[in-house]
């Protein structure tokens, strides 16, 4: 490449070497304007949360605690108490955890630890490839295939589990929060299973092979070495399918029925605080707007405190390593001075 | 003598409780991974069972018409309003993508303020899609800064998420950079701002082009920042300035329809919508296999 640029000319007191003022200001305008970028993240997230605290004003003031903890969302006679939605959202969340997480994390153990290693690749790419296909399509998928194919199931396991709580007795509606919980578990497990992956990927294979020495089958190399080690990483990658699933939108209204009502059980229909917002904005008015951007707070809120607890656990287990960062969620290490 | 058998005489074998947990547990493993693989198969299956009969030549040039009998129209304007809106969410996450990862690396390093424009950047990978739609209604929307509802005002709410996907991917690639070849064009003479415009970003090049396309592609298939952006048009427009018809908006309406041939026109749109996504995602990571630079 051309060093011209560097040898200017010697005038003035300046050393043969320096560069001119005019040659040094390129410089500066980089570093300052990618300062300026990267500054205008922060100020764009605190000044979203600011606009977002002064449209639910409202909303908050009229309702106050009752906002959050009140069970009455009535759109016709404007009031708007949001524990149904709440509540909705976190047994959905709740049931994807339950079903996604063992999937995830036995899909992870079977590609790194198991499975030969010529299959590794592929089979990584394909449960990867779970996490490319958009909401909407799970959605549609789960309205005109799920629903309707899942309905007898659910139907036999809740008369025949009817003295489980929570679970058995009542009707049966074909949107309900056990679809959206599969759905959700269904698109929470492509990034459970890849830092479950990369976590694995990363306990040193001397605690492998050594427990493997000591005469340890495969299985229990999994449960000692293993799983010891990669904890706070599968905890951390866990909290973050949370925070996926708390937020999911699109495919969570098609197929959580929509009633803003408690559930009585699993297989009743309800709805979310996601949700809420997608179906009811384009026809709010007045108070109701107010309120729909309450939900929005509060969702906000929820997935920031799950997402922050979620990082430190990524990070615990991160800690001395160099993330990879295939997924985009590792924290990446701090560059050292060259 | 392989190393697998073991001599008899010398070590016990391993009980049959043991072996028998062996076998259950990675059975288990696998049968967990084969659990994992069904949902993924079935909606390309019915996927492509319901939509590839849409597919014709009158699917993708014709509109949306809005006719209660006959045909219901196609998803041109759909399919081009997509391209559109996620060609101009693109040019404008990328360059402030790669301009913030370059920050990070160049400039930031391990200093306080990068660490805490990671932080952010962390959180905003967190922020569910919804509130980026709900955040470029108010800003822009309510304020009618050039009209309501636009497709520009969509695409910047899809910039916004696909921003902190830039950065990350970017970041891990930039950093895989030598020093040593920043330092010879350092000791060469060259100032900053050209070792950055010429010998980083080129030899970065491959990597950053896999981290946009991944972006590109989860912009493409988000519906719930469209919803209150680019509100609901089925018209063919050009104009950025008004709604705009995009894919995902127009499968989540379609979904609802009461009418089967509508319904059909979302099983076609996803098919279509999920080949789109694929061919990117697919390109992403053929230009990762081309760039592993260590």
């Amino acid at each position: 490449m051309e060093a011209g640029a560097a040898t200017a000319t010697p005038s003035g007191g300046r050393s043969f070497l320096e560069r001119s003022p005019v040659g040094r200001l390129p410089d500066r305008v980089l570093k300052w304007g990618l300062t300026f970028l990267a500054s205008l993240i922060l100020v764009l997230i605190v000044y979203f949360f600011i606009r977002l605290i002064g449209q639910s004003q409202d909303a908050l003031s009229r309702f106050g605690l009752s906002f959050v903890f009140g069970n009455d969302w009535d759109v016709s006679r404007n009031i708007y108490h949001g524990a149904p939605l709440l509540i909705g959202t976190l047994i959905t969340s709740g049931i994807a955890l339950l079903i996604g997480v063992p999937v995830a994390v036995a899909t992870a153990l079977f590609i790194s630890e198991i499975c030969p290693r010529r299959l590794r690749t592929p089979l990584g790419v394909v449960v990867d490839l779970l996490a490319a296909v958009p909401s909407v399509v799970y959605g549609l998928w789960g309205v005109f295939v799920l629903i309707p194919k899942l309905l007898p199931a659910e139907k036999w396991f809740a008369s025949t589990f009817s003295f489980i709580p929570f679970i058995g007795g009542g009707t049966v509606t074909g949107p309900n929060y056990f679809i959206a919980g599969l759905i959700l578990a269904i698109m929470i497990l492509p990034i459970v299973s890849a830092i479950s992956r990369e976590v694995i990927a990363s306990v040193p294979s001397e605690h492998k092979e050594a427990a493997l020495a000591l005469g340890a089958t495969r299985w229990e190399m999994i449960r000692m070495a293993v799983l010891p080690y990669a904890r706070p990483g599968i905890t951390g990658g866990a909290m973050l399918g949370l925070g996926r699933a708390l937020g999911e939108t699109i495919a969570v209204v098609l197929v959580i029925g929509n009633a803003p009502v408690i559930g009585q059980h699993l297989f009743n229909q309800g709805y979310s605080l996601a949700a809420v917002i997608a179906n009811e904005f384009g026809e709010a008015q007045g108070i109701h707007v107010s309120a729909l951007f309450a939900a929005g707070l509060v969702l906000f809120v929820l997935t920031l405190i799950v997402n922050v607890i979620a990082r430190g656990f990524v990070a615990r287990g991160d800690r001395g390593r160099r993330g990879t960062g295939a997924t985009g969620v590792t924290i990446a290490p701090a560059v050292t001075e060259p | 003598m392989s190393v697998y058998v073991r001599p008899p005489e010398v070590l016990p074998g391993i009980s049959r409780r043991r072996r028998y947990t062996d076998w259950v547990m990675c059975g288990l493993l696998g049968l967990a991974t084969l659990i994992a693989l069904i949902p993924l198969g079935l909606i390309l299956y019915f996927l492509v069972k319901r939509g590839a009969g849409q597919w014709s030549g009158k699917f993708f040039t014709t509109d949306p018409n809005g006719n209660f009998l006959g045909y219901p129209g196609g998803i041109r304007s759909a399919l081009l309003g997509s391209l559109e809106i996620v060609g101009l969410s693109t040019v404008v996450a990328l360059p402030v993508g790669i301009g913030v990862a370059l920050y990070l690396v160049e400039y930031g390093k391990a200093s306080r303020f990068a660490g805490l424009v990671r932080y952010f950047i962390d959180v905003m990978t967190g922020v569910p899609s919804i509130l980026f739609g709900l955040f470029i209604y108010i800003v822009l929307v309510l304020s009618h800064i050039g009209g309501t509802f636009a497709a520009w005002k969509g695409a910047v709410a899809l910039a916004l998420l696909m921003l902190p996907i830039v950065v990350r991917s970017s970041e891990v690639v930039l950093l895989l950079v030598p020093d040593s070849l920043r330092e010879a064009a350092l000791a060469l003479g060259a100032p900053r701002w050209r070792v950055v415009f010429r010998v980083v970003l080129p030899t970065a090049g491959p990597g950053l082009v896999t981290g946009s396309l991944l972006a590109i592609a989860r912009g493409m298939g988000e519906t719930a920042p469209l919803l209150f952006t680019i509100a609901t048009a089925t018209g063919l427009t050009a104009s950025l300035g008004q709604p705009m018809n995009s894919l995902p908006t127009q499968i989540f309406q379609d979904i609802t329809s009461p009418r089967n041939a509508v319904v059909d026109r979302a099983w076609g749109a996803a098919l279509t919508l999920v080949v789109l996504v694929l061919i990117f995602n697919i390109v992403a990571r053929l230009a990762a296999r081309r760039s592993r630079m260590t």
